[in-house]
């Protein structure tokens, strides 16, 4: 059975009928064509497919797309404001905060909601923050070092 | 990787969410879905329908009500950790949910989710029994309140009917003289409880007057040390009470094992954890 769903999606409100068991992930990507937030584990373990609900970080795949109805969702699309990067992406840039580039999405947002709550995080605080984010590539230090820039710099939310 | 179909339902009031149940009795309630989906996901579970009971405003919040706290099934694990009335006058619920995965795990999963899929690694088990909690179950035949420590009767199951749900807990209000501590040897992959340990200790003119240990992790339900306890009150709770109390009155009946750490290696974590747990609870009362 389908279900008509109105999720404000990156300021834009969606309007989409989906089946129940669409996942919250699979809605973003092949519904909406937003294909920022990744699939990685699938199993709620790697973070990949992190989004905020409401200003808070979920892990979309084990979310259903009807759960989100009624809600404002933001994925890595809508971080930047136009070609002017948000000071989360751009501490990761210069810190060197990625190198595949997989995890990134998940980790930018865990990573501002933590300063949204906490500005001024100590290093076991962005650790356990990013807790639920998985990077096969970078062993964390420089995403540390880059939550600590963008700290520095007033990086939150808004 | 996705559920198999499934009809979805969305209640308004609890009372909605028992009408929808009464219709569709295979059907299978949805609060922060952090353990349902995921066996969906795995295809361990195939209800033909769900009842989404996470918008139901009466069902949460945390509240003073007749001298407890009362916190709605749906209260989230990260509201939980963040509660100041829980972290002055019952913080062990807060210490625990706030070891509880990950922030985005605590940001969807609910203590009454957490309490009905009954996981023996979950962490907030233990903790109730320990604190004595009530649960509130609500069903066609109306309210009953079923202890912690009746609630939880084996592996992934409880006391609840098949007709019911849950609509909050009750936990102590907790004035000065009591400390309370959860500590937890985490799996390294999961992030559940190999063992978790949960103390509350109330000290009066520095003997202990009342105390309380239970374990997550060690076996099917929750463990709970009463002969430590007894053994302890009336003691000054000392390292050498505690460390004697524990050694000779800490008995588990059918330990669990499994590859990551068999039954022998978790009633020794407990041992260790169950002492530390007693020692810092003490030490904040
Ligand atoms: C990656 C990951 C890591 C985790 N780590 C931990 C951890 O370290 N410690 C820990 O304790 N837990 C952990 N969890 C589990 C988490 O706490 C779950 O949220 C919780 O166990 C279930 O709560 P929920 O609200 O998500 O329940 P749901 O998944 O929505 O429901 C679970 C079950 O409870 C039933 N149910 C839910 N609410 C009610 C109600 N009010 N009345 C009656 N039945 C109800 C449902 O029908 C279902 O059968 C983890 C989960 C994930 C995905
Ligand atoms: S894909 Fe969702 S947590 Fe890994
Ligand atoms: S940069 Fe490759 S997984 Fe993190």
């Amino acid at each position: 059975m389908a279900h008509q769903i109105r999720v404000e999606v990156n300021g834009e409100v969606q309007e989409r009928e989906v089946e129940a068991r669409k996942l919250l992930v699979h809605f973003l990507r092949d519904d909406l064509g937003l294909t920022g937030t990744n699939v990685g584990c699938e199993t709620t373990l790697c973070g990949a497919c992190t989004v905020w609900i409401d200003g808070q970080p979920v892990k979309s795949c084990t979310q259903l797309a009807v759960q989100a109805d009624g809600t404002r969702v933001t994925t890595i699309e809508g971080l930047a404001d136009g070609s002017k990067l948000h000071p989360m992406q751009e501490a990761f840039w210069e810190e060197h905060g990625l190198q595949c580039g997989f995890c990134t999405p998940g980790m930018i947002l865990a990573a501002t909601a933590l300063l949204d709550t906490n500005p001024n995080p100590t290093e076991g605080e962005i650790r356990e923050a990013l807790k639920g984010n998985i990077c096969r590539c970078t062993g964390y230090h420089n995403i540390v070092k880059a939550v600590q820039k963008a700290a520095q710099g007033g990086a939150s939310n808004g | 990787m996705f559920p198999a179909s499934f009809e979805y339902h969305r209640a308004g009031s609890t009372q909605e969410a028992l009408d929808l149940l009464a219709r569709h009795p295979e059907a299978k309630f949805l609060a922060g879905g952090h353990s349902l989906l995921p066996m969906m996901k795995l295809r361990l579970a195939q209800p033909p329908a769900v009842i989404d009971i996470g918008r139901i405003a009466e069902l949460s919040g945390i509240a003073l009500e007749g001298g407890t706290i009362r916190i709605g099934a749906t209260t989230r694990h990260g509201e939980l950790a963040a509660s100041q009335t829980l972290r002055e006058h019952c913080p062990i619920l807060a210490e625990a949910a706030g070891h509880i995965g990950d922030p985005q795990v605590r940001n969807r999963g609910t203590l009454g989710g957490n309490i009905a899929h009954a996981d023996p690694a979950s962490d907030l088990p233990a903790v109730l029994v320990a604190l004595d909690a009530t649960v509130d179950v609500l069903g066609p035949n109306g309210e009953r309140q079923v202890r912690a420590a009746d609630f939880f009767v084996g592996l992934l199951s409880t006391a609840l009917g098949e007709d019911e749900i849950i609509t909050a807990v009750h936990v102590p209000f907790f004035a000065s003289g009591v400390g309370t501590a959860y500590l937890k040897a985490e799996h390294p992959a999961s992030g559940y409880a190999v063992c978790g340990a949960a103390a509350v200790v109330t000290m009066s003119g520095g003997v202990c007057a009342d105390t309380s240990l239970a374990f997550n992790g060690i076996s099917d339900i929750p463990v709970s040390a009463s002969a430590v306890a007894a053994a302890l009150v009336g003691t000054s709770l000392d390292d050498a009470a505690i460390d004697a109390a524990i050694s000779s009155h800490l008995s588990v009946p059918d330990p669990l094992g499994d590859v990551y750490a068999s039954g022998e290696y978790r009633v020794q974590l407990a041992k260790v954890y169950g002492a530390r747990a007693l020692k810092a609870a003490r030490d904040r009362a």
